[in-house]
């Protein structure tokens, strides 16, 4: 079995624009929820979200790539070049033949169906532009990213709700570690923040009005965030050959179902996720220094998660850190995974561990060191990723420092 | 604009040329549109003029609508505009 390592990263979300500001924004515990802006927003009972602002396509593609990409699409592309361009590759021959792109987004191109439901059913259009289908696909941007990049090898998309990208990015893995793909593009993106995508969670009766504050007794639900991560996950042999820079090696990863129920999260799908993650990476629980959380801010998955962490870790669950920057970034639904995965990167390279934000109260069902409203220094040599979806489906990510 | 104007500005902009580098004898091919901008061209027609044009990309030729050329496009389009009448 051959070792995986990240040796590129990129991301479009509410706290910036690329790597190095959201970072900066973790950092300093900036939150990036603030009020929608979007058409008919003043129908909505749910009027805040981690949008992303100043991210225009005007400029940064034409006008034929306009009529094909929906905002999920522009976000991935935008990732995946900062992403490939800090990793060095170039894609051609073998390379280009063997790598390819697996991304999750759970909803693809939400506003594409929006804008053309409202054109057909509100306006009384009976015709819609051509190009509809191919840019609301799930798969569209990760067509996208193989056609830009000249990826050839196995590319596919997976779809399971907030742990889609988590998802993708164990599969992608996966393909490395076996020797299938010397290196994979992976990640993911979402973006439905618009009338319709917000009106639907709405309908859940699980979102704040306010903010989201996970694991404080006072949370009152989550936030919706929008945007891309984006990595690029190589052989590590390959790497070194290179000699690329490494930001940090995927160690292991499982997936658990809950086959449970269809929105409430179950402790023991969460606790055999994260225990097959560090079975499978070699790893011992005293080895874990930071998990990033679910951590929705919802009532139910933050006190499953720490009571799931609990059972996982013993006594050494209240020596290790465990924070959510969602109430940041908000929840990028199925992009959510992979923009959380930069916080695992900065734990691990920089050894500052980004805060949970809009921490109030504690909560005795959350009796964990969540790194409350201020970030942290500490040297950390393994990190997780929890992701636990709707639908019962989980999955974590172990990454250790190189 | 006449009709003719109208749908030469319409391919020209779907082509990235100028309307008077699109003549009545150009194809679609020779102005560089390719299937994809064929299906673009033909709803940026139909919403322009408010008609429906016959037009399946599985079989052009057997279309009732005739493609081959900037002339044909523009017939086509006049004579839907004379049944609309």
């Amino acid at each position: 079995m051959k070792r995986v390592v990240i040796t590129g990263a990129g991301t479009v979300n509410a706290l910036g624009h690329s790597v190095p500001e959201t970072l900066t924004a973790m950092r300093e515990g900036v939150c990036g929820i603030g009020p929608l802006s979007f058409r008919d927003v003043e129908r909505l009972s749910i009027q805040i979200g981690g949008q992303v602002h100043g991210f225009e396509a005007e400029g940064r593609f034409n006008r034929q790539q306009m009529s094909l990409y929906d905002r999920f699409t522009q976000f991935t592309l935008a990732a995946a070049k900062e992403a490939i361009t800090q990793s060095g590759l170039s894609f051609h021959g073998e390379l280009s033949a063997k790598s390819g792109v697996v991304l999750g987004t759970a909803g693809g191109g939400v506003s594409t169906w929006d804008d053309n439901y409202r054109a057909v059913y509100e306006e009384g259009k009976n015709r819609v532009h051509p190009f509809v289908v191919p840019k609301l696909m799930n798969n569209a941007a990760a067509s996208h990213v193989s056609m830009e990049f000249n990826l050839k090898g196995p590319s596919f998309t997976v779809s399971t709700a907030c742990a889609s990208s988590n998802h993708a990015m164990a599969q992608a893995f996966a393909m490395v570690r076996s020797g299938m793909a010397p290196a994979m593009v992976t990640g993911g993106s979402e973006s439905m923040l618009c009338f319709g995508g917000v009106k639907a969670w709405e309908g859940l009766r699980v979102m704040s009005r306010d903010a989201c504050r996970p694991f404080s007794a006072n949370r009152n639900g989550m936030v919706q965030g929008e945007g891309a991560g984006i990595f690029v996950f190589e052989d590590y042999d390959h790497a070194h050959a290179r000699g690329a820079d490494i930001l940090c090696e995927v160690a292991g990863f499982a997936m658990s179902s809950d086959a449970s129920d269809i929105v409430m999260p179950s402790k023991a799908g969460a606790a055999r996720a994260i225990s097959g993650a560090l079975q499978d990476a070699g790893l011992n629980p005293e080895d874990v220094g930071y998990i990033n959380a679910h951590g929705t801010g919802t009532a139910a998955n933050d006190k499953t998660e720490c009571a799931a962490v609990a059972d996982v870790f013993g006594p050494h669950a209240d020596k290790l850190m465990m924070s959510s920057t969602k109430s940041m970034h908000g929840h990028l639904i199925g992009g959510t995974g992979a923009v959380e995965l930069l916080a695992c990167i900065m734990a691990l390279r920089d050894g500052v561990i980004a805060p949970t934000i809009g921490y109030q109260e504690p909560d005795p069902e959350c009796a964990l060191d969540v790194v409350p409203n201020t970030a942290r220094k500490a040297k950390v040599d393994v990190a997780l990723s929890n992701a636990f979806a709707f639908g019962g489906m989980n999955a974590v990510l172990a990454l250790r420092r190189v | 604009m006449s009709i003719k104007e109208q749908v030469i500005a319409i391919i020209a902009e779907q082509a990235v040329l100028e309307p008077e580098d699109v003549t009545l004898d150009s194809t679609l091919e020779s102005l560089g549109i390719d299937s994809l901008g064929l299906v673009e061209s033909i709803f940026a027609i139909e919403e322009a003029f408010d008609i429906s044009i016959p037009f399946n990309a599985n079989n052009p030729s057997e279309s009732d609508f005739d493609i081959s050329n900037v002339a044909s496009i523009i017939a086509g389009i006049e004579r839907l505009k004379a049944e609309q009448g």
